[in-house]
């Protein structure tokens, strides 16, 4: 069963997401281990009425990604969640608007 | 000293129904789900996966009283006890802060839920718009989650800054939507995505010469933008449905529909089938409750 899960931010400078596959994820935590801010945690989530521990960013982060997440953006070269993923379960989309 | 009628505009109203026509004695299941959000607290019971009464009241400081508050509204006059509960489930920003919940599942499975059992199986793209923030969610015809978007959009497009405008024009939180389409011309959106920046502009523009009308179909313009921008990510597909405090709100739904080009499915009945937009967090979460219930009872 897919379940996408996005987190991020819309704004002037373009849109930025965490996308989480849960069906992908394979509840390891690597990428909570690679986060540099801390911002991903395992949460069990509920899927076809059975629990699944999935990676998550944490309530504390979902607000403030923009700021969390501005050190590792894609144009930095490599982002660390996205590379510990040995399941290709965390994406990441960098949609910068042109400004001129 | 003369004394000043003191209004809150942004004070909406807390209401507590209970069916009339359930029978709790027939009824083999009763669950509970109780949502507590950012803003208002919603508690749905229900009887065998129908609901049966259900209350929403505004967020207090403490989300486990909040919680309990909610779901006591909800059981008056129903005659049951927490005692009578097989399953509750607790979801929404205060989940882990609900005391009487058997468990706790993230709000992004109850939505889904809760919009399938409000509008039926057709509903594939939901835009909830909560207190402090918006999800926009993809589902299937069981009201299973495909895909799901959390934007850090904070109080400016959400029910929260409704609130601090309606306050600041002076305007019932009730009306502001009517009101917000008495105008003849859709104004340019407030440029602000700050509550506090959208609140200093529409001051401004009321000292510009704008009419309160105007300013809050400018505000509205620019939340519906914000909201429309989400529900494009996810990719949006018939039939589309919007939950939380601002299904209410007719100048955002309007809006939102334009900018889409889609319809939404209209509310039903709220009173008479306790099918409540609002409470469709808490309604889903009183689902799950019961199929949790159903499962563990077979082990």
């Amino acid at each position: 069963m897919q379940v996408i899960t996005y987190y991020g931010y819309q704004d002037g400078s373009g849109e930025y997401y965490i996308v989480i596959d849960a069906e992908k994820c394979n509840s390891c935590g690597d990428c909570t281990k690679a986060c540099p801010q801390d911002a991903l945690k395992m949460e069990t989530m509920l899927i076809d009425l059975e629990d699944k521990l999935v990676a998550a960013v944490t309530e504390e982060h979902r607000k403030k990604i923009r700021y969390t997440c501005s050190p590792c953006k894609p144009e930095s070269g490599q982002v660390p969640c996205v590379q510990a993923c040995g399941q290709e379960a965390i994406s990441c989309v960098w949609n910068p608007l042109n400004q001129k | 000293m003369e004394s000043r009628e003191k209004t809150e505009y942004w004070r909406w109203g807390e209401y507590q129904r209970v069916m009339p026509s359930r029978d709790l004695n027939n009824s083999e299941i009763i669950t509970a789900g109780v949502d507590v959000g950012s803003v208002g607290s919603k508690a749905v019971i229900m009887t065998d996966g129908k609901v049966h009464a259900w209350s929403v009241m505004r967020t207090g400081s403490n989300s486990s009283d909040s919680a309990k508050k909610a779901l006591g509204w909800a059981m008056e006059d129903t005659g049951l006890t927490l005692k009578d509960f097989n399953y509750i489930v607790g979801t929404g920003y205060g989940r882990v802060n609900v005391p009487m919940a058997n468990r706790a599942i993230t709000e992004i499975a109850c939505h889904a839920k809760g919009a399938n059992y409000i509008w039926g199986p057709s509903v594939r793209t939901v835009l909830d718009v909560g207190g402090q923030d918006v999800k926009a969610i993809r589902c299937d015809q069981k009201g299973k989650v495909v895909s799901f978007l959390m934007n850090d959009k904070c109080a400016a497009g959400t029910g929260r800054g409704m609130e601090v405008i309606a306050d600041l024009l002076k305007i019932p939180i009730e009306e502001v939507g009517k009101v917000s389409l008495s105008v003849t011309e859709e104004p340019k959106p407030v440029s602000s995505t700050c509550v506090v920046f959208a609140k200093t502009e529409a001051v401004g523009l009321l000292r510009k010469g704008w009419s309160k009308e105007k300013v809050l179909a400018a505000y509205m313009r620019a939340m519906s933008i914000r909201m429309s921008e989400l529900i494009e990510k996810v990719g949006c597909e018939k039939d589309f449905v919007i939950t939380g405090g601002q299904s209410k709100n007719i100048g955002i739904v309007q809006r939102v529909e334009n900018i889409l080009g889609i319809k939404s499915l209209p509310t039903p009945n709220v009173k008479e089938t306790g099918r409540d937009p609002v409470a469709a967090g808490a309604i889903g979460a009183a689902l799950y409750a019961k199929a949790l219930y159903e499962k563990s009872s077979k082990r």
